[in-house]
This record gives structure tokens, C-alpha cells and sequence, in this order.
């Protein structure tokens, strides 16, 4: 037991010592050859057998993603060498080194083409920077600083703050459920009405708010749709009491167009 | 009548690009962000579709000024004639076509020592394949610079967008390098200097 426990720890040194490799190769810009790939791989793989909790996953997780950025400044190493930029780094150091001032601008101005640029305030951007500065209010004006008032605490009644549109008139459940009598009453005998003729108002706006209050009584049980595909019908059929079907039945969205296209041809049938 | 119809076009089609070179002119010329040059798509934006036909008229007028218009693409340049979405991602600067000599070095406001340091930090960049840590470059320019300007030149280096450095304090080519120094000729020319 004891020796698997100093193999854990032996095994998490070792991840922790290529994992700090890799990332003083990535930061220092150090050769990312002297980290040997095959023996990496094989420390790895060594130890992954040991590893049971999730902190040493995580280790062994960052030692492999650590190693994979070494193996990316290799692929870019190889990459660099092959294009024409490459060239022997030591050598062009000793060049440098040795260039004196003079030598080394004169070889710079020769692969040297400065961007040109002007700098000329127009005649119009003066105009509009008059125009702007005489707009331009007073630094004591703008940095006014805002004054608080102490205010005394009131208070309002449920009618004002329904005056000002603050609450509604009645709770959005009390006024599902008056709709859902409404449905109840319509139906009459047979237990189903078309969906036109209980939503479709006088005015499209009406009918709308209708819609919008028959999605939630269909989708929170208080009635039900039935699609007659063939004949392009739809039937609203209100339940005795609410029932939640999630969980109990496949539930499905049904998509109804309230197009004022189709709110005027509901019209024109029931006039004719 | 056909022969001047035809002669109506041609002045017609050269009025047209007699603006839109004017356009491109103000364009490139004068700085409107941060960074000078402009983006191939604003160009497109401005001087509609066919804005490389309108740098290419432009950029042979400019050859008699000994100016010409440099394309920096956004990765490395492609090998091939360069396609629409590749020009439209690329920066367009005006540079000088010809190289400058010695003595006019003074009219860029650097000096002697300034300009060789920065030769001596990109060419060593570029031998480094691109990155290198600022330290290094600041003990190779101890060597010819005193140690007080050393510190100021990399900083100034910097500000004006030839280097630039990262988090780890890795000095690597920024946009201007890109935009004004031709890295080959400049690494083939110090490999082939006698000293």
C-alpha cells in the first residue's frame, strides 16, 4: 500500500517536472528540441494507470496540454527553417555583433521603405472645431456635480400604481382563468369550438391578445387542441379541471398563424 | 458617330477613376485610426469593387513621385495572385518605392544610433524566428549603445509599432516591421556583409 502511495507521488513529481519544462520552454523562448518527446510520452503513459482522483487526472490533463504547446514551437521550428527567412541564428549574431553603426544602417536603409503620411487640418475641420468648441459648455458647467434630496418615504394605493401601469388590473392567473370560463361557456354541449371562432374578435389587436391568452391556456392544461389536418381545422376543447401533462405525455408545440391576412378572410366567412 | 459615342465612354470611364484615384489618394494618404494605411475592405467600401484596379492606376502615377502602395496581408503573403477576400483583409500603405540614403535619414527625426538599433533588433527577431526574449535584445544592444538609451529605444521601438512584446516579455515584429521592412533582403544583405 505504501509503495503504491510513494509510486503516486514519484509519478505526480515527474508530471510536475515536464510540465514546468514545457512551460519554461514556452515563456523563455528556450529551444523546444530539449524536451525529449518519446520520453515524455512514456512517463505518461507509466504512471496514467495510478491515477484515481480527479486532482491527479488534472495533472496528467495539463502535463499533456502543456506538452502538446512544446510540440506546436516544434512544428513551428520546422516550419521557420524551411522558409527562405532561416538562417543560421548564431551566425547572423556574429554578423551584427561585429557590423559597426554605420555598416549596419546602411544595410538597414536598403531593405527600409518608410510609410508616407500627411498631416494638414482642412479649411472644413477647422470650420466644424469653431462650431464645436463655441458649443462647448464651461468645464464648471458640465461637471456640475448632482445634488442628492432627502426625500420623505409615502405611500401609493393599488388603484394609482394601476393608473400609472405600474400592476395590472387584475393577476395574469385570475385573468387565465376568467378566459378559460369564457372558453367553458362557448363550447357549450359539444365540448369543442374552432379556434377562429373563439379567438377572432372585432378589432386584430383583440384578436391577438385572444391568441396570446389561448397559447397559455393550452400549454398550462387548461384546454386542449385538436388538429384536423385534412379539413385544416382547429378545435379547442377547454378541460373540467386543469391538467399538467408534463412528464405524462409526449408534449408538442403546434404553430397557428394570427396573420391579419388570416384575421380578415375569419372576418369576411362569418359575414357571409 | 459610333467613334464618338465610343470616344464619350472612354472620357466618361476616365473621369470616373480620375475621382476614385483622388478618393484613394486622401484615403491613403492621411491617417483616419490609430494605425496609418487602410483596410481592404474599407477601401472597397469607398471606392466600390473594382478598388485594386483604382490602387493599380494610382500606384503607377506614384512611381514617378518614387512612392508606391504597399499591400501587408493579414498571415503571410500568398504565393499566387492574391484573392478578393485576401485583398479585402490586407492593409494598404503608401511607402517610399526606392530606398533612402544616409543623409536623409535626419528627415525621419532618428538618429544614427536609433536606426541601427532597431536594424540590429529586427534582423536578430527575425534569426530567432520571431520571438525573442527582451532581455537578449537589450544585451546585444548594450554592446554599441549606452546602457541608459538602451531601455528608451526598445520602449520607442515599441510605441511606434515596429516591435512589439508580449506578457512573457517576448519582443516579437509588429504591423510597421511588416509594413516598411523587406525581411528577406534585409537578413540576405546582413548575411552578405563583409564584417
Amino acid at each position: 500500500m505504501s509503495s503504491k502511495k510513494q509510486r503516486k507521488k514519484l509519478g505526480e513529481e515527474r508530471l510536475q517536472r515536464i510540465i514546468d519544462l514545457c512551460r519554461s520552454v514556452e515563456e523563455r523562448g528556450l529551444d523546444p528540441f530539449i524536451v525529449d518527446v518519446d520520453d515524455v510520452i512514456a512517463v505518461v503513459r507509466e504512471y496514467f494507470p495510478e491515477w484515481e482522483l480527479p486532482e491527479e487526472f488534472c495533472l496528467d490533463a495539463e502535463a499533456i496540454h502543456q506538452f502538446a504547446s512544446v510540440i506546436k514551437l516544434q512544428s513551428d521550428w520546422v516550419r521557420h527553417r524551411s522558409t527562405s527567412l532561416y538562417t543560421d541564428p548564431f551566425l547572423l549574431e556574429e554578423k551584427i555583433r561585429r557590423a559597426g553603426k554605420e555598416e549596419l544602417v546602411n544595410i538597414f536603409l536598403k531593405a527600409w521603405r518608410p510609410i508616407v503620411e500627411l498631416e494638414q487640418i482642412s479649411p472644413h475641420s477647422l470650420a466644424e472645431a469653431v462650431k464645436y468648441w463655441e458649443s462647448l459648455l464651461p468645464l464648471n458647467e458640465r461637471w456640475l456635480k448632482t445634488d442628492f434630496f432627502k426625500t420623505d418615504a409615502g405611500s401609493a394605493t393599488r388603484e394609482e400604481l394601476v393608473h400609472r401601469r405600474i400592476l395590472a388590473e387584475t393577476a395574469f392567473s385570475e385573468e387565465l382563468e376568467m378566459f378559460w370560463e369564457k372558453l367553458k361557456q362557448k363550447v357549450g354541449e359539444e365540448g369543442k369550438i374552432l379556434y377562429w371562432d373563439f379567438v377572432g374578435a372585432e378589432t386584430y389587436s383583440e384578436t391577438l391578445r385572444r391568441a396570446y391568452m389561448v397559447s397559455f391556456l393550452v400549454t398550462y392544461g387548461y384546454a386542449t387542441l385538436e388538429v384536423h389536418r385534412l379539413e385544416e381545422e382547429i378545435f379547442l376543447k377547454p378541460f373540467e379541471k386543469p391538467k399538467s401533462l408534463l412528464g405524462k405525455e409526449q408534449l408538442v408545440s403546434i404553430p397557428v398563424s394570427v396573420s391579419v391576412e388570416e384575421w380578415r378572410k375569419w372576418r369576411e366567412g362569418k359575414r357571409d | 458617330m459610333e467613334e464618338m459615342e465610343g470616344r464619350q465612354t472612354g472620357l466618361k470611364r476616365k473621369s470616373y477613376y480620375a475621382r476614385k484615384v483622388k478618393r484613394a489618394t486622401h484615403l491613403l494618404f492621411y491617417r483616419r485610426h490609430k494605425k496609418p494605411g487602410v483596410k481592404g475592405w474599407e477601401l472597397k467600401k469607398k471606392l466600390g469593387s473594382d478598388y485594386p484596379k483604382v490602387l493599380n492606376i494610382l500606384d503607377n502615377y506614384l512611381e514617378k513621385l518614387d512612392l508606391t502602395i504597399k499591400t501587408v496581408f493579414e498571415g503571410e503573403k500568398p504565393a499566387e495572385k492574391p484573392t478578393v477576400e485576401e485583398l479585402n483583409k490586407a492593409r494598404f500603405y503608401v511607402t517610399l518605392r526606392g530606398g533612402i540614403t544616409s543623409k536623409e535619414t535626419k528627415l525621419c527625426g532618428w538618429r544614427i544610433d536609433d536606426i541601427a538599433g532597431l536594424a540590429m533588433s529586427i534582423s536578430y527577431i527575425l534569426s530567432k524566428k520571431g520571438r525573442v526574449p527582451r532581455k537578449e535584445v537589450e544585451d546585444l544592444l548594450r554592446n554599441k549603445l549606452p546602457g541608459w538609451r538602451v531601455d528608451i529605444n526598445v520602449n520607442r521601438y515599441i510605441r511606434s509599432g515596429y516591435l512589439a512584446e508580449d506578457e512573457n516579455k517576448q519582443l516579437y515584429l509588429d504591423w510597421r516591421t511588416r509594413a516598411e521592412v523587406d525581411q528577406n533582403v534585409l537578413v540576405d544583405l546582413l548575411l552578405g556583409a563583409e564584417s
